[in-house]
């Protein structure tokens, strides 16, 4: 791509052979069907190039930092489930795996195994429709519907553990809520033998295909040293070429027993982007087959642990609560919040769907936290954006958009 | 290329042989799929005809529960509406006259228990903060309604049919869950 447009003084200048003040100003979004959010870009246009992005957001704020001020540890859960809402369990388990980071608390291996499980899934089903959606967007509308069974599936699979399909609230500081039942194992079970199969299918419509590698290939690329120097992470940053990936740098949840290989691009375009969140997605299910597998060989009293023992923060049984004057007392304690929190400061980190998510939690020892920052990669992305689209078509900024898996909730937390 | 770690793996991004640039040969292999799924059993699901079982533990709208008697559980302690992160629930405390023993549980009990469901977000902690198993989120979703009046739930709409009166009804509404059991 030459390098169409300059900007001196805040004046565009044009290329040669333009017309003079011929540039239309075309608002995409903020509920543009082609940007899949509430995204709102202001571009400048010169016929189909793009001469200028200027991207606006706050459209869907929340406040979700101010609202975790005032609320108990366990109930800023609920808040987390809205940021990336295709991978919803990846949010709350990082938030839960924070707090025992502040608590001190030590899981057992087999509540690590079974969030490894629930976390992989998760990104499936987010890298899952990421790409499909670039398939969409692309023009190629007929995988997208293929996969949407396997992530109906992976929701019916949270739902049967917690309840819900897309804001989950998934898991409590210490472990899960109740145990997998039955039907949970056989839903996985079908999922790891059916799911492959989906998955190739896809490949084989889209990744060889030569409308969607024109269309995708040198498509809104990004260096790996502009990625870095915007604070890129995830599967955007390793299309890039940097290898980066919390799971192996800074192990949670006992990443570090599987064995699983890391998938990079070279250039950062859309087809870079698309190939890593494919490999990963075939690298999660080895993950699942790990897990599912290590999940077997615990035997007796340990294969019925799903949670930490941390009378503190998790809830009595509620048979106790019923008959027993002690469990009601801490039950009581735990729901009103009336548990006093370490002082302490703590930052931590998990590989979300798209990204490094972080949260950064100050307790002052009261009951709410101090301070509560989220790190939402999707609102790192976004600020790239105009330098990721400049000079191409309207069409590969949606593409590009939709490559990069911005996601709105996210990136306006 | 440097590498961070040795689990880097490239991904195969070869060029485009000659064979997939005539683009031909991969109208033929997408043609071959989607005429696969023709005979393939359809995913969907016929609603409203036919719907989709959910799973015991599916968190829709919320039922105030009753004893085996018929009597009202709920003995107005404020712990669901407490735990509530959308500050949806609202209630009013009354003590049980004398007389009053076969419709309330306990000596104190809900006059008035109010949920917004506009508020809610069916996050099930409600049913996870109540000590005496009185409320609980059903199987099913709440019904749309035209005016925002009308999405403020009382205990009129909330109550679970009684089970000594109407036991049919009372069973379809409390569905498949085991109330009491529901932490195992
Ligand atoms: S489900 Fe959650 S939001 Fe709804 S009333 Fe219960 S506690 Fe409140
Ligand atoms: S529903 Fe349960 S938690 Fe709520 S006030 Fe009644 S008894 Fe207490």
């Amino acid at each position: 791509m030459q390098d169409v447009v300059s900007i001196k003084d805040n004046h565009i200048v044009l290329p040669d052979g333009s017309i003079e003040k011929q540039t239309t100003t075309l608002n995409l979004g903020p509920t543009h069907p082609a940007t899949h959010g509430v995204f709102q870009n202001i571009l400048e246009m010169d016929g189909e190039r793009i001469v200028s992005a200027k991207q606006t957001i706050g459209y869907i704020h929340r406040a979700f930092e101010k609202i975790a001020e005032r609320r108990p540890l366990y109930q800023i859960t609920p808040l987390t489930d809205r940021m990336n809402y295709c991978s919803s369990p990846i949010n709350n388990i990082g938030w839960h795996t924070t707090c025992e980071k502040l608590l001190k608390i030590q899981t057992p291996k087999r509540v690590d195994y079974l969030r490894v499980i629930i976390m992989e899934l998760a990104r499936i089903s987010d890298h899952l429709i990421c790409n499909s959606v670039v398939g969409v967007d692309a023009g190629a509308f007929t995988g997208f519907l293929y996969v949407m069974q396997y992530r109906e599936l992976i929701y019916e699979i949270y739902e049967s553990i917690c309840g819900s399909r897309l804001t989950t609230n998934i898991g409590r500081i210490g472990g899960f809520e109740r145990n997998f039942t039955n039907v949970t194992w056989e839903k996985l079970e079908r999922f790891l033998k059916e799911y492959p199969k989906a998955l190739k299918e896809l490949d084989d419509l889209l990744l060889r295909n030569r409308i969607f590698m024109e269309r995708t290939i040198g498509a809104g690329p990004i260096s790996a040293e502009r990625a870095l120097n915007y604070g890129f992470t995830g599967p955007n940053l390793r299309a890039a070429g940097v290898d980066y990936d919390v799971r192996v740098h800074s192990p949670y949840c006992s990443y570090q027993d599987f064995d699983f290989k890391v998938p990079v691009g070279s250039t950062g375009d859309c087809y870079d982007r698309f190939l890593v969140r494919d490999q990963e997605m075939w690298q999660s299910m080895k993950i699942i087959e790990q897990a599912y597998q290590k999940i077997q060989d615990f035997k007796g009293e340990e294969a019925e642990v799903y949670h930490a023992d941390v009378p503190d923060y998790y809830l009595p049984e509620k048979k106790d609560v019923y008959t027993k004057m002690e469990s009601l007392i801490w039950h009581f304690k735990i729901i009103m919040g009336e548990i006093d929190m370490p002082v302490g400061e703590v930052y931590h980190c998990v590989e979300g769907g798209n990204g490094e998510l972080g949260f950064y939690l100050i307790s002052d020892g009261g009951r709410t936290p101090y301070r509560l920052h989220f790190r939402r990669p999707c609102f790192i992305y976004y600020q790239a954006y105009e330098e990721l689209v400049k000079g191409a078509m309207l069409s590969d900024a949606v593409i590009t958009m939709s490559s990069l898996n911005l996601i709105a909730g996210e990136m306006d937390s | 290329m440097t590498t961070l770690t040795d689990r880097a793996k490239p991904v195969n991004r070869k060029p485009m042989t000659f064979l997939e640039s005539i683009y031909l040969w991969n109208i033929f292999l997408g043609m071959i799929i989607t005429i696969k799924h023709f005979f393939k059993k359809k995913a969907t699901v016929q609603y409203p005809e036919q719907t989709r079982s959910y799973s015991p533990v599916f968190r829709g709208v919320q039922i105030l529960n009753r004893d085996e008697e018929g009597r009202e559980r709920c003995t107005a302690c404020g712990l669901c509406a407490l735990a509530c992160p959308a500050e949806a629930i609202t209630m009013e405390a009354a003590e049980r006259m004398p007389g009053e023993e076969h419709l309330y549980r306990e000596e104190k009990y809900a006059a008035k228990y109010e949920i917004n469901m506009l508020r809610c977000i069916f996050c099930g902690f409600c049913e996870e903060a109540c000590p005496k198993d009185a409320i609980y989120l059903s199987e099913t979703h709440a019904p749309p309604a035209y005016n925002r009046k009308n999405f403020i739930y009382n205990k009129k709409d909330l109550l679970i049919p009684d089970p000594v009166t109407q036991p049919e009804e009372y069973a379809q509404a409390k569905g498949l869950r085991e109330i009491s059991k529901k932490n195992k």
